[in-house]
């Protein structure tokens, strides 16, 4: 299988000499193309950095990150716009949408600041609302739309480019549990039926149990990996309610 | 401890307070520069008469002192506000952790001390220097002499500066308190959280309303130029300013609905780079600022009526001075005062038997020797024929007149010359002379609006009668003339009759005024100054009781209209400054409020992976737009407004007008665009990644 995402040796410090922090302490893996990777860790564990290292918002302090070949560590000023722009999905915990847009302005600014014109922006923006279910809201304003629909319109704006790789920062963080449950359907739908790669942050085992592959952190270092396989996704939730048991601290608030 | 946090919040927000210590700077700098004017005008070498008029224009400029600070005092108020409504979640903090709101009171109260301090220091250093380019200025206006120039610092103007703006600041406190006491913790702490409703408005409602304040907008812009002659009472003109100032705020209300309607319809534009992004963030605030962008459109209008007129006052005042006073002094005298006419306008018995004697015997009597110092005299007297009336010289034009200009007193007796005094006199002064047949008159004026009004007369060819016998106009129109110098073009008609017409005795009271006209047998401005002194020698003030010489000089009426020029001048720059820094210093401050929220949006447009060129781009066109909104409409309106002013006025040429605008264009590019570009660099740098 292609490697879409590799991350190798990366390491993430803060502070100075004397009071060293060591949020990413030397982490690797890969993520294939057409995968669903879902990280876990508690608060403070060093996920949220290492999606904010790959997403090029932060920088590593050591090591390398290569999408599809091209190591991302080296990009500078403008080719960084332009790989977050062409390359990279974002969902982000608290949506953020502009309050100002509707919903289909703010889809469509995804695609505009990428130069396309009016009439393809309209074709990608109808289709990709038939997909996540938003065809109804598409001409209100975030303020009149419910959690999970902000998420969907959100996810929207990650896809409508057409990503090498999505990237969710605790997606579901904001939302009800039957929102959440229709939100990753939907990014089940995009992994299966699309083709989408995803790499999303969580500390919560249902969310997680969605992926297809789950990576535990722990004080910034990989802890442990699970593959969903054959299993059910019920089953799937079990084995990962193991780990984070094992895991202990306050990852046991997820349950 | 409260102190040193009132300290630290200035140095952290600074960048915030940019804008508003700006203002304040330049406030005070200005506040001094006016009020120091009488310091820097004592060094000058002037005449006494100009120092009357300097005295009066001090008076005047701090009348007008008056009025700026509550322009100032209501504009630090405003924006004060404003920066608190910024830190709302800092005072949150601060209540929740159990700071009571009298000690917040007490860090705003620091801050507005030190902030005060601070600019009224660095205020009135600027101020200081900028009056020291100031006296160049009024000695160029007074056209002194500035050899003498000396480095000035006016005690007074600085103590006054100090407690203007002290008792300014202290509002402000006061205002700072009852917002701090009136606010809820839950408010404070949400305020940033509480997502933007945005309304879009009824767009059949918007076009109907656009519509409609349009067409009453172009009423308004038809009544003050092509249909300003109808204008009858000042009333009349309040209620067009009524209706400019509705029209203004209708338009910006359904304007700030169409416009985006419209640009929404063109797809291409509409999804092109950041273009939705930008229109939405204008609109939204234009939507929630119709009000305020009504009151800067229309300061700005003021603005730059004020500032192209007063600047061109000057100029075509000095203009006019050299065809308008052509000689050196003009004596006149009212003469022949009927007994039965004295009583009604309150003459005394010594002032009616000093109007039967002529001007020469006059001046004997008071013991100046007339051909020691004039030369070229003139002598000419106006005639009055019992019930030649303007209404009798206007004929059948009459009743067009009245309704044109129902204000006219119709039942004036008109003056009338004899043809060879009047050219005698046009002559002197280098004006055409001219020749009448028997039975012809003719009219001279050179004020406009008296001239449109009897040409209407003179078109339908009124016979006007003399001692019996008719006379028919020579000319169709008024020919350009006067007799009296003055400053302006002043001169409402004079009626030229042949000699013929008039065969009047000395005494008759037929005649009402006497003139001698002469140039200073001086060949030096020096000489022409002593003999000017003797005329006009304060001997013989407190003479008006017996004798009724009056007159006027080419130096006066210099003095008169420069000073003038100038006093309309500095009182049009003072106001004319102010209001464009205070509305400038209003969009940059609102602009500015929205940063916060501005960095949120900016920052997701970052995360989308948006270039920092088209975040900047968008930046700049969202602040263009807000700041060109209202201009645009103030220089239409003004486009009409300055015509009306020079309506009123009378005085301008066309070229004149067209430097003082440009004039005007240099203050508004300095000043408000400073401001543009000023809010510009401050929000990119509120937005700028940390």
């Amino acid at each position: 299988m292609e490697k879409t995402l590799q991350i190798k040796n990366i390491e993430k410090y803060y502070g100075n000499r004397s009071s060293l922090t060591k949020a990413i302490d030397n982490i690797s893996f890969d993520v294939e193309r057409k995968e669903f990777v879902a990280i876990m860790g508690a608060s403070g564990s060093g996920k949220t950095t290492l999606l904010n290292c790959i997403s090029t918002i932060d920088k590593v302090t050591a090591g390398h990150i290569f999408l599809d070949g091209v190591d991302i560590t080296k990009l500078k000023g403008n080719e960084l716009n332009k790989f977050r722009r062409e390359e990279l999905g974002f969902i982000f915990q608290d949506f953020n949408l502009l309050d100002t847009l509707t919903a289909y302005e703010n889809i469509a600014l995804a695609l505009s600041i990428q130069n396309k014109k009016a009439a393809e922006i309209d074709q990608k923006i109808k289709k990709v609302a038939q997909e996540l279910n938003i065809k109804d809201v598409l001409h209100k304003y975030p303020y009149q739309m419910s959690g999970g629909q902000k998420q969907r319109v959100a996810s929207a704006r990650a896809i409508i480019t057409d990503p090498k790789l999505i990237l969710a920062d605790e997606p579901t963080g904001a939302l009800d549990s039957k929102s959440s449950k229709m939100l990753l359907e939907r990014f089940q739908y995009l992994n299966q039926e699309l083709q989408a790669t995803i790499l999303m942050v969580t500390h919560d085992a249902f969310t997680a149990s969605y992926a297809t592959r789950v990576i535990f952190i722990k004080d910034g270092k990989i802890f442990h990996e699970l593959c969903r396989g054959e299993d059910t996704r019920k089953e799937f939730f079990d084995k990962i309610i193991d780990v984070v048991t094992l895991l202990g601290g306050d990852l046991n608030d997820a349950l | 401890m409260l102190f040193k946090l009132s300290y630290k919040n200035i140095k952290k927000s600074m960048k915030d307070y940019a804008i508003y210590f700006f203002t304040l700077i330049l406030g005070v700098a200005i506040f001094y520069v006016f009020n120091a004017i009488e310091s820097q005008t004592v060094m000058m070498k002037v005449t006494s008469s100009t120092r009357e008029i300097i005295e009066l224009m001090t008076n005047m400029l701090s009348g007008v002192s008056v009025f700026v600070s509550f322009i100032l005092g209501f504009l630090i108020i405003y924006a004060s506000r404003f920066l608190i409504k910024r830190r709302n979640k800092e005072f949150g903090i601060y209540l929740t952790l159990g700071m009571s709101k009298r000690k917040i009171s007490l860090i705003l109260f620091f801050e507005t001390i030190l902030i005060g301090l601070l600019s009224l220091v660095i205020g009135l250093i600027l101020g200081v220097l900028l009056s020291q380019l100031m006296s160049i200025l009024v000695a160029n206006m007074f056209e002194a002499d500035m050899t003498n120039f000396t480095f000035v610092f006016s005690e007074d103007a600085m103590i006054k500066t100090f407690i203007y703006f002290g008792i300014m600041y202290l509002l402000v406190m006061i205002f700072n308190t009852i917002q701090i006491s009136k606010c809820k913790l839950i408010d404070l702490i949400y305020s940033s959280k509480k997502s933007e409703k945005i309304k879009i408005k009824n767009s059949f409602l918007c076009i109907i309303i656009f519509i409609i304040s349009s067409i009453l907008l172009g009423y308004a812009y038809y009544k003050v130029t092509s249909g300003v002659n109808s204008i009858a009472s000042p009333r009349e003109i309040l209620t067009i300013m009524a209706i400019g100032a509705v029209t203004t705020f209708l338009i910006f209300w359904s304007l700030s609905g169409l416009i985006l309607k419209l640009v929404m319809s063109m797809k291409k534009v509409y999804y092109k780079g950041l273009n939705s992004f930008i229109l939405r963030q204008v609109s939204s605030k234009i939507n929630t600022t119709v009000f305020s962008m009504t009151i800067i459109c229309l300061m700005l209008f003021v603005t730059i009526c004020v500032l192209s007129s007063s600047l061109s006052i000057k100029n075509s005042m000095t203009a006019n001075l050299k065809e308008l006073a052509p000689v050196d002094i003009l004596l006149s005298k009212t003469r022949n005062i009927p007994m039965e006419f004295a009583n009604d306008y309150g003459y005394n018995a010594d002032q009616i038997e000093d109007s039967y004697d002529t001007i020469d015997e006059t001046l004997q009597k008071l013991g100046i020797q007339e051909d020691e110092y004039l030369t070229d005299q003139v002598n000419l007297y106006y005639y009055i024929e019992e019930n030649l009336t303007l209404e009798s010289t206007l004929g059948k034009a009459l009743k067009q007149a009245k309704k044109t200009y129902p204000s006219l007193d119709y039942q004036s007796p008109e003056v009338i010359v004899k043809l060879s005094d009047y050219n005698k006199v046009a002559q002197l002064y280098g004006n055409k002379t001219y020749q009448l047949k028997e039975d012809e008159y003719m009219i001279i004026a050179d004020l406009d609006s008296m001239v449109k009004l009897r040409n209407e007369g003179l078109k339908e060819n009124t016979i006007i009668t003399i001692d019996g016998k008719n006379y028919h106009p020579k000319y169709q129109e008024c020919q350009d003339g006067f007799i009296e110098m003055s400053s302006n073009h002043i001169n409402a008609g004079i009626l030229v009759v042949p000699d013929t017409a008039i065969d009047i005795k000395e005494d008759s009271s037929q005649i009402e005024k006497e003139f001698l006209i002469a140039n200073y047998k001086a060949e030096t401005e020096e000489e022409k100054q002593e003999i000017e002194e003797i005329f006009t020698k304060s001997d013989y003030q407190g003479m008006e009781e017996k004798v009724l010489l009056g007159g006027n000089t080419k130096l006066s009426i210099y003095e008169a209209s420069v000073g003038l020029g100038a006093l309309v001048t500095f009182i049009g720059l003072y106001l004319g400054i102010i209001f464009l820094i205070s509305s400038a210093a209003i969009l940059a401050l609102k602009e500015l409020s929205e940063s916060t929220d501005n960095k949120e949006r900016f920052c997701m447009l970052r995360k989308i992976g948006t270039d920092e060129k088209m975040i900047h781009k968008a930046l700049f066109w969202q602040i263009a737009i807000f700041f060109a909104f209202p201009l645009i409409l103030a220089m239409i309106h003004s486009f009409f407004g300055i015509q009306f002013c020079s309506f009123i006025l009378e005085t301008f040429g066309e070229e004149k007008m067209l430097a003082s605008v440009g004039m005007t264009a240099i203050f508004l590019i300095v000043i408000y665009g400073g401001y543009f570009i000023l809010t510009y660099y401050c929000s990119k740098n509120i937005i700028k990644e940390k």
